[in-house]
């Protein structure tokens, strides 16, 4: 009796195949990257509304693995409005960082690329196409436009290297091309005791180790910000830190945000540290936008299950209820996603119209959306 | 001279009587990790990792323990299942029998009574073993079951837990964080235990997977009258889950109540401020946030007098010289804060702070 095979088990001339295939369309992307003297009309753009500072528009970022392709994201549009904050939620695994990476430019490549849509990003008087822009501009671009405070202030900086020396050498890269030695010691010093460590010049000395979780994390934005950036990604920046310390680096965001005018793209999965933070949430799903709005919209009239589920499955202090509600079933594999909505495995609020194709985006007002077929229903009926 | 002072345990405590209603009685207890120092490794100070902790569990009953990371949970949890070598000093009953004056022979027959679920269910399991053994090794070296009833057995605790009896030949990296965590709570289940530490069971997991393993947690209790005592940093799952709640700083609990009495009424001044730091999920919710400063003080130098003095609000001059009294403010609303003295304990600390500033002068 041959023995039954495991969903999802590939055998090795299969995956060799889709391994060659792989190569081919990588080497194609990589291909048209590393051209040289690419021509500034290719990346350059326009935004559709110049008060955003970032526009994500119907991103698709794959990963072409041995198993298969990997629809990170998978049409992705929102807006970082200048000076705002936007909160992106959802689950490990959902595409949050990925879609932040892809701003970066910052993608596991050859396997990670960015198969259609655009990123355009103000840079005041033009906009780039991020996705397009190579290799020698994205450089400047980053850190001095985009910036990105890391998820792990543990491993995130170099254990081998003195704190001073590395926010030094953010500096050297980025901003300062004529400043000499004893300017970019004072910047970083500056910056150290912008972020509120009150023993500058000695941390200046040390190295990552002697510092606590809390110190480490400031030091990482003190990274982040020292070429005061337009657009600052905060990738989980609290998770790993106690509730006392979140505390003391939420408001340390929120004061620096206002006092260099930037906007933060804020991704979590904490929905109490979104409700703070944050003035528009997106929440995303299985590497979909499912539902985006202002804070109050998705705290307040939160419309899509998954939404909904989420906010339920969290225990609320001063709230008592005898049993938490729990999302029933998993993220469907990402390899081999349906063709249906992909929450209707899960979803407890079903309807016929759900086997249909993926639901489109639905605005509930102005500044509301939702992709699910209850509201497209009611929308119809109107 | 300073280093010798260090080196000095005071380990004073009035033995408790054994009382039957409470599963687990904590009393004073002390354990202190040394500092080896110098050319021939002398103990050169103590890291307090737990400095005197006081606390009885109620069988049947859920317990959280908050604070901020290196305040001492894990190693409290530890110390109570003598897991992490002997202790420094007090008592620690579990159903009323002394557990540090127990042989190796009588030790290992208490060890299925307690449990621990580990921190991180990531590196808590053995890559190299399957989730059958991993379930069962325990159980077969104590001779829980017959030999014949084993494999009902493990399918029947790995049902209770949500697991699928087909996973049982599977390895630990074939599965996700929240079915790894059912694992880690199967294979202390297994042994049909009376008490069960939690250490951390839910912080690595994301919010929806959370959920069930709380859910799972809850109904095993209700299933089999466990008592749980669950060390967590996240609050509003403290909330949640438990009846009572101990808050502890620097070795020490601070605070200990019913969980709607100290929710209710927080009355030290850190688990004010450990309250008022927790995000809640409203967008236009006012907080009046006491944003505490700094970060916790080594716990191998803990400050003199009331270890929380230094980042305290309403730190008063009493409060860096004499150590307040851990006594009842209200029924079963323990704290230890000078805030609360009354006239004796008052009397006393003055007393204490009169001494110290004495002696301070003096050395000077």
């Amino acid at each position: 009796m041959a023995k039954k095979k495991p969903e999802g088990y590939l055998s090795a001339k299969e995956s060799r195949r889709i391994s060659r295939e792989n190569r081919k369309i990588t080497n194609a992307y990589e291909k048209q990257r590393k051209r040289k003297n690419v021509p500034e009309s290719e990346y350059l753009t326009t935004m559709r509304d110049p008060a955003n500072s970032v526009e994500f528009d119907n991103l698709h970022t794959y990963f072409f693995t041995d198993a298969g392709t990997v629809k990170a994201v998978d049409g992705v549009s929102f807006d970082v409005p200048i000076g705002k904050t936007v909160g992106v939620v959802g689950e490990s695994g959902c595409g949050k960082s990925v879609t932040s990476l892809s701003l970066m430019q910052l993608l596991q490549r050859p396997q990670g690329q960015v198969v259609e849509g655009q990123i355009r990003l103000n840079l005041g008087n033009k906009a780039y196409d991020v996705t397009k822009a190579p290799n020698e501009v994205l450089q400047k671009l980053r850190g001095n436009y985009v910036s990105m405070i890391f998820q792990e202030p543990m491993t995130a900086l170099n254990p081998v290297f003195r704190i001073g020396e590395q926010i030094n050498e953010v500096i050297e890269l980025h901003d300062g091309e004529g400043n000499n030695e004893a300017d970019i010691k004072a910047r970083t010093i500056e910056l150290l005791k912008m972020v509120g460590i009150a023993n500058a010049e000695g941390v200046y000395q040390m190295f990552p180790h002697e510092l606590s979780g809390g110190m480490r994390q400031r030091v990482v934005i003190a990274m982040a910000l020292a070429c005061n950036p337009k657009v600052i990604i905060a990738d989980e920046p609290t998770t790993a830190l106690d509730v006392t310390i979140q505390a003391q680096i939420l408001d340390l965001l929120r004061q620096l945000k206002d006092r260099i005018n930037s906007s933060i793209m804020f991704i979590t999965h904490d929905l109490g540290v979104i409700a703070e933070m944050a003035d528009y949430v997106v929440v995303m799903y299985a590497g979909r936008i499912v539902e985006k709005g202002t804070a109050e919209d998705i705290f307040y009239h939160p419309a899509h299950p998954y939404t909904i589920g989420l906010m339920a499955s969290k225990p609320v202090v001063g709230k008592k209820i005898d049993k938490l509600y729990s999302i029933p079933g998993k993220v469907p594999n990402p390899i081999n996603m349906p063709d249906y909505c992909y929450f209707k495995d899960r979803c407890e609020m079903c309807v016929e119209r759900c086997d249909g194709a993926y639901p489109e985006m639905v605005s509930l007002s102005e500044t509301h959306q939702v992709s699910c077929y209850r509201y497209s229903d009611r929308k119809e009926r109107e | 001279m300073a280093q010798h002072d260090n080196l000095v345990i005071h380990n004073e405590f009035t033995p408790v009587q054994y009382d039957p209603q409470y599963i687990l009685m904590v009393n004073k207890l002390k354990k202190y990790f040394p500092i080896k120092g110098g050319l021939v490794a002398r103990t050169v100070g103590y890291v307090k990792a737990v400095d005197g902790v006081t606390f009885n569990l109620k069988r049947g009953t859920t317990m959280g323990l908050v604070g901020e990371s290196g305040c001492g949970k894990t190693t409290t949890g530890r110390a109570i299942l003598r897991l992490s070598g002997e202790k420094t000093g007090g008592q620690v009953l579990f159903n009323g029998q002394e557990v540090y004056d127990l042989s190796a022979k009588e030790m290992r027959q208490l060890r299925p009574k307690m449990q621990i679920i580990f921190q991180d269910p990531f590196s808590s399991l053995s890559p190299r073993l399957p989730v059958g053994e991993i379930i069962g090794e325990a159980v077969r070296e104590h001779g829980l079951v017959p030999a014949n009833e084993f494999d009902d057995y493990i399918d029947r605790v790995m049902d209770n837990c949500g697991l699928q009896p087909f996973h049982k030949d599977r390895y630990p990296h074939e599965f996700s964080g929240g079915q790894r965590q059912r694992i880690c709570i199967a294979r202390a289940l297994a042994l049909n235990p009376e008490f069960v530490v939690c250490d951390e069971p839910v912080s690595a997991l994301d919010v929806s997977i959370q959920a069930q393993i709380i859910n799972l947690l809850k109904d095993l209790q209700d299933k089999y009258q466990l008592t749980y005592l669950f060390i967590s940093h996240d609050l509003s799952v403290v909330e949640h889950i438990s009846d009572s709640v101990g808050v502890m700083y620097l070795g020490n609990l601070v605070e200990y109540g019913k969980t709607t009495d100290i929710f209710a009424r927080p009355l030290h001044p850190y688990t004010e401020a450990l309250f008022s730091a927790i995000p809640v999920p409203d967008p236009n919710a006012k907080m009046k946030r006491i944003v505490l400063e700094g970060s916790i003080p080594s716990p191998a130098n803990p400050p003199k007098g009331c270890k929380f003095h230094t980042r305290c609000e309403k730190c008063m001059e009493i409060c860096k010289y004499a150590e307040p009294r851990w006594h009842e403010i209200e029924t079963g609303h323990f704290c230890a804060c000078h805030l609360y003295n009354d006239n004796e304990a008052d009397a006393e600390a003055r007393e204490t702070m009169a001494a110290a500033k004495a002696e301070g002068v003096s050395e000077d």
